[in-house]
């Protein structure tokens, strides 16, 4: 029955773990690749549709990409060397990590609100998703559309060469 | 879950898991799996973002806590009292937009750093004069 779930979470899971610990940048994106396709199975698994694929298309087909880019782009001899490949402060940094789930794991376990017995899966077509974000939502969208393009300037303006500006 | 039964999960006792109140076993309810779920992606996230020295492997790392936070808002659509308004839907929408703007920026910024300091290192990046 939830066999499904528990496969998926464990492929995003696996797939962030190995991001965050392997070595090499480019397998930490490839990681990072399967940890997104298994969380877009859980967004399919939840009857997000949509979502689901959106999230295939911008992140395992956009942002990855651009993971990749940005690491061929930039050269990592030293960290692939024999350097440690953690910060200086890496305890205290895992320490707040564990606490942050340790906090987030009791609030869970004494929230009552979250025992609701399952209800009937809710239908969300495209088309509904579609006239909603065309209509009160219209807005939003818009906002989104100039963030998206001044980002895409801002990108480019910034990854420039400086030398040229002398 | 796509039919609708009931989903249950045997826990075994746990101290942090199952409030005092019952000790032997817990249900966890779907929403609780998913929850916890996220909780664990959005920390190894964080263990990551604050743990490595790479500067792209930090911008994984907030990738995958915003990823943590759109499961959040997808779950509680899917379990949530009112799933007709498609709110946490049309939330993640925008999220994972903004994400990915936030990733291009991070990035191209991160290329500049390199070009103007030579390496990705955060510890050696610790300059503000240009």
């Amino acid at each position: 029955m939830s066999l499904v779930f528990f496969i998926l979470a464990a492929v995003t899971l696996a797939g962030a773990a190995g991001a965050m610990s392997l070595r090499r940048p480019v397998h930490c994106a490839l990681s990072l690749v399967l940890s997104l396709v298994g969380l877009a199975g859980l967004f399919l698994r939840l009857g997000a549709q949509f979502v689901g694929f959106a999230q295939v298309l911008v992140y395992v087909g956009a942002v990855a990409i651009l993971v990749v880019f940005a690491i061929l782009l930039t050269n990592n001899a030293e960290i692939i060397g024999r350097s440690s490949t953690v910060s200086s402060g890496w305890l205290a940094g895992l320490g707040i990590a564990v606490a942050v789930f340790v906090s987030l794991a009791a609030a869970m376990a004494r929230s009552s609100a979250l025992n609701r017995p399952a209800s009937p899966p809710p239908t969300a077509s495209v088309r509904d998703l579609g006239t909603r974000l065309m209509g009160e939502y219209i807005l939003p969208l818009e906002v989104l559309g100039l963030l998206l393009t001044a980002t895409m300037i801002g990108a480019v303006v910034i990854a420039l060469h400086e030398r040229r500006a002398k | 879950m796509v039919d609708g039964k009931e989903q249950r999960l045997m826990l075994a006792p746990n101290s942090i898991l199952c409030p005092p109140s019952s000790i032997h076993a817990v249900n966890m309810s779907p929403l609780h799996q998913y929850l916890i779920l996220s909780a664990l992606l959005f920390c190894i996230g964080l263990a990551g973002a604050l743990t490595r020295r790479n500067a792209i492997i930090v911008l994984i790392g907030v990738e995958l806590m915003l990823n943590a936070a759109n499961l959040n808002f997808i779950a509680f659509w899917r379990y949530g009292p009112n799933p007709e308004a498609q709110t946490g839907l049309l939330f993640a929408m925008f999220s994972i937009a903004v994400a990915a703007a936030e990733a291009a920026v991070g990035l191209a910024l991160i290329i500049a750093i390199y070009r103007h300091y030579k390496t990705t290192n955060l510890d050696k990046v610790d300059g503000l004069k240009g």
